[in-house]
């Protein structure tokens, strides 16, 4: 990298920087080397910061007033809506947050998918990224738990009781989890420790998720490896910087009309019920963003086979690496992976629309199908392709399929940026 | 920007999606202009007064609300009762305080401080005196019920002659908004149960929409505030989107890439 | 490039920044603000005392807004001991007159102004009260007179609602 021989020009931050390298740090994350054809699906990574940033912040805020405790927690939570200065406000950013949160990383999610980016050497990024995907589900899954309204204790119940599912110790496992033989005050207070420890270890994970990055630093839309520093990178400030920030306030818009207008609409009504262990709703469903490994879940009937499904279909991801067989990053020069690409996609959402409705008669069948033909895409499509598909020609540079034209032209459109960037 | 069109569309099509999966076997409720839906949707105060009437004259008696308290009926964005007529409302209300100096509980009458009073000690006693259902709170009601205000409006003008073939048990009665048609309630209104002192007409599609209104406010008393609020910030982001895109072309012009 | 330019680009980015710093402030606000006491506690502003049963020499303590508040009924001897300290003896000069509207009944917070503890009953060397804390003593008026405390113990708003009962707040 070219900053590591960076000398502060100032005599105190020269000396600080001999003792803590904060500045050679700063220095690098500025001229940090990025390639100039990112495009928006790029912004995400700015975009997910963001989210866990406000969701600390918001829920520590929250933190301040909520009441761990069985008896008290969904009056607390209404105490927060009504009397907390701003409680309405900061919760409901909260609450809206952790769909935004799901809906950005989802898009990044998908974004790496297509553009290969989780190929090699990305492995690394790609798996610390599959580690906080889960703590994320662990953290929002707690989370919601913790207003204590019906679909809050339903969905603990259910949710704990997947654990049940595992041979001889499961039972021990799911009372262990509990603190003792139902979901009550005890699982409440460990969800909410638990619930308030994990965006930290999120926190330290982005660091590495980053840092990671940082070595090969991005793939592009191109999906070839490029020089850094070259003429196809720019600084990330102000540039990326800049970039990000645009695409954060668009981000944000959608975020605001959810938390002004329609705060509710993405949760259920059931959990502003409080907490009945007599009474289950008639519909249990997960929040939106689960729903797609719910209906994985359903979809297989047999209790711990449905559940080895559903947590195989999210540790799949883990080893997608080494079942894409293709050479080829980028989907723009693999026809055929475009194409079946999209229909993951398809899969993937045609699956959480049968998440959300009653499993039986044709849903099931559609949920069933849709689940086997997710496996089928990771477990046989994905290392077949490599070896079948007929690629298109890769550009040596990642400036000639953006500028077209003649060579001449892009050195001197090149040259003339050089020369302004001096 | 092609690529942002690509992003919403995306957008459009979850949220499409999450609003069809709500909207999932949903019945035709009764329609009536809401004044507080909308990007400036304001509460309709007298609709509000009048909704505190009709809940405390006919719900409350089987229906606590026990996250209000009487200081919010003068609150602004809500009812916005006078604070003395607010004091009055509480003063005509007896809670049990205590312990006194000797240890003994004692009844005084409610402050603006005190939460409504509730019309039994406790869930059991609520289920004892209504053949075993308990009346639900309704602080938060409205956001309790998938349908919201047009559900509770509907249901309140719901009930009717069962069908042929449905048997109905003692003190069980048909609504046809009510999720499986069968409801303990019986029709909790009929014309002139209250009388107005505004001069409306207490019909009961006028009673259900101003009850409805009222539990509207209660289980989200800041609306108002987040409607104003809302608007505010989103002219806001959208002035700051413009600055930053302009500011993003300046910056990128230095560049041939495309932005 | 022209010489216009740079100044669009100066005003856009003077612009971007400071619209983007407003928006930033915006939000910090309701964060600090959450902070602040709540509207269920603004509303617990008064409370109300019986105090038929408080014998003349005696003090009772009641808990206004998380504080106590000492309620002292005094004797004819310590009225007229409140009453006849000079001004300039005192460190924190108050008349008993304006502190004691009913000379009878002295209400005050019990709640030290040095560092907020409460000082005992009857104790000090001036008959009123004493902080263990730090060694403040107060005069049976629940003035400063010995020690670091720099105020009086402060006088609450509070009215007679009849005889008997104290409403404070």
């Amino acid at each position: 990298m070219s900053d590591h021989n960076y000398t502060p020009s100032s005599k105190v931050g020269k000396w600080f920087n001999d003792r803590l390298p904060l500045l050679t740090l700063a220095n690098h994350l500025t001229d940090y080397p990025t390639p100039k054809n990112l495009n928006y699906w790029w912004t995400f990574g700015g975009i997910l910061t963001f989210c866990l940033i406000t969701q600390i912040v918001t829920g520590l805020t929250l933190a301040m007033h909520y009441i761990a405790h069985a008896d008290m927690a969904f009056e607390s939570v209404e105490h927060i809506m009504r009397d907390v200065n701003y409680g309405w406000l900061i919760r409901y950013i909260h609450a809206n947050g952790a769909s935004m949160f799901f809906l950005a990383v989802y898009i990044h999610i998908f974004r790496s998918l297509f553009y290969g980016s989780y190929k090699s050497p990305r492995e690394i990024i790609w798996i610390i990224g599959i580690i906080i995907y889960l703590l994320m589900m662990a953290a929002a899954f707690m989370g919601y738990v913790l207003p204590w309204g019906q679909m809050s204790f339903w969905g603990a119940t259910v949710i704990t009781n997947l654990f049940s599912a595992i041979p001889l110790v499961g039972e021990g496992i799911v009372t262990w989890l509990w603190g003792g033989y139902s979901v009550d005050n005890p699982t409440l207070t460990r969800f909410f420790t638990l619930h308030y420890l994990i965006p930290f270890l999120i926190l330290g994970l982005v660091v590495l998720h980053i840092w990671a990055l940082h070595v090969p630093g991005n793939n592009n839309p191109v999906g070839i490896d490029i020089k850094k520093p070259s003429k196809d990178t720019v600084p990330f400030h102000p540039y990326i910087v800049i970039k990000d920030g645009f695409a954060l306030l668009m981000f944000m818009i959608v975020f605001a009309f959810f938390v002004f207008y329609s705060p509710n609409i993405l949760g259920h009504a059931d959990n502003y019920i409080e907490a009945n262990p007599m009474v289950t709703p008639a519909h249990i469903v997960p929040e939106w963003y689960l729903l797609p490994f719910y209906a994985i879940l359903r979809s297989v009937p047999d209790k711990l086979l449905g559940v080895v499904a559903m947590l195989s279909a999210i540790l799949i991801l883990a080893v997608l690496p080494w079942l894409d067989t293709s050479k080829i990053r980028s989907a723009v020069f693999r026809p055929l992976y475009k194409q079946f690409y999209w229909i993951l996609v398809a899969d993937v959402l045609i699956l959480g629309y049968m998440g959300a409705m009653p499993a039986e008669g044709l849903y099931l069948l559609i949920a069933r199908v849709a689940t086997a033909y997710y496996f089928l895409h990771f477990l046989v499509v994905l290392p077949v392709l490599g070896f079948k598909e007929k690629t298109l020609p890769v550009p040596l540079s990642i400036t000639e399929p953006i500028l077209g034209g003649s060579p001449d032209l892009v050195i001197a459109k090149n040259d003339k940026r050089d020369a302004k960037l001096k | 920007m092609r690529n942002f069109s690509k992003i919403f569309s995306v957008l459009a099509l979850i949220f499409i999606l999450q609003i069809n999966v709500n909207a999932g076997e949903k019945v035709e409720y009764l329609k009536t202009d809401w004044s507080f839906k909308g990007l400036f949707g304001k509460f309709d105060r007298g609709s509000l007064q009048r909704g505190y009437q009709v809940y405390t004259e006919v719900c409350a008696s089987c229906h606590s609300m026990k996250y209000l308290s009487y200081r919010n009926l003068s609150e602004k964005g809500g009812p916005e009762f006078s604070v003395a007529e607010a004091k009055a409302i509480a003063a005509s209300f007896e809670v049990t305080d205590g312990p006194n100096a000797d240890g003994e509980m004692f009844q005084r009458p409610a402050k603006l401080s005190d939460k409504f009073v509730m019309p039994y000690e406790n869930v059991k006693a609520a289920q004892a005196a209504n053949g075993g259902a308990y009346p639900p709170d309704m602080s938060v009601l409205v956001k309790a019920r998938g349908g919201g205000v047009d559900y509770i409006y509907s249901l309140l003008q719901g009930y009717e002659d069962a069908p042929v073939g449905v048997v109905l048990d003692e003190g069980v009665y048909y609504n046809k908004y009510m999720y499986g048609n069968k409801i303990k309630m019986s029709a909790p209104l009929s014309d002139g149960i209250v009388e107005y002192g505004d001069g409306t007409i207490a019909s009961v599609d006028q009673m259900s929409k101003d009850v409805t209104t009222f539990l509207m406010w209660a289980a989200e008393p800041h609306l108002e505030t987040r409607h104003k609020m809302g608007f505010k910030a989103i002219v806001y982001l959208i002035i700051l989107t413009v600055l930053v895109y302009f500011s993003m072309k300046k910056i990128w012009s230095r560049v041939e890439s495309e932005v | 490039m022209s010489e216009k330019k740079p100044k669009r680009r100066d005003f856009l980015f003077t612009a971007s920044y400071a619209v983007g710093a407003v928006g930033v402030g915006a939000v910090v606000w309701p964060l600090i603000d959450q902070m602040n006491p709540d509207a269920s506690v603004k509303a617990l502003a008064s409370t109300e005392v019986d105090v038929s049963s408080v014998k003349p020499g005696n003090t009772i303590t009641v808990l206004w807004r998380g504080k106590p508040v000492f309620i002292r009924r005094r004797t004819q001897d310590e009225i007229s001991e409140a009453r006849s300290v000079k001004m300039e003896d005192l460190i924190h000069p108050e008349k008993d007159e304006d502190r004691a509207k009913n000379p009878e009944w002295l209400v005050m917070l019990g709640v030290c102004t040095h560092l907020g503890c409460v000082p005992l009953n009857d104790k000090g060397d001036y008959d009123g009260w004493f902080c263990p804390c730090h060694g403040s003593h107060y005069d049976i008026s629940g003035r400063i007179r010995k020690g670091p405390a720099p105020l009086n113990m402060e006088v609450p708003k509070y009215e007679f609602v009849n005889s008997n009962t104290i409403k404070i707040g």
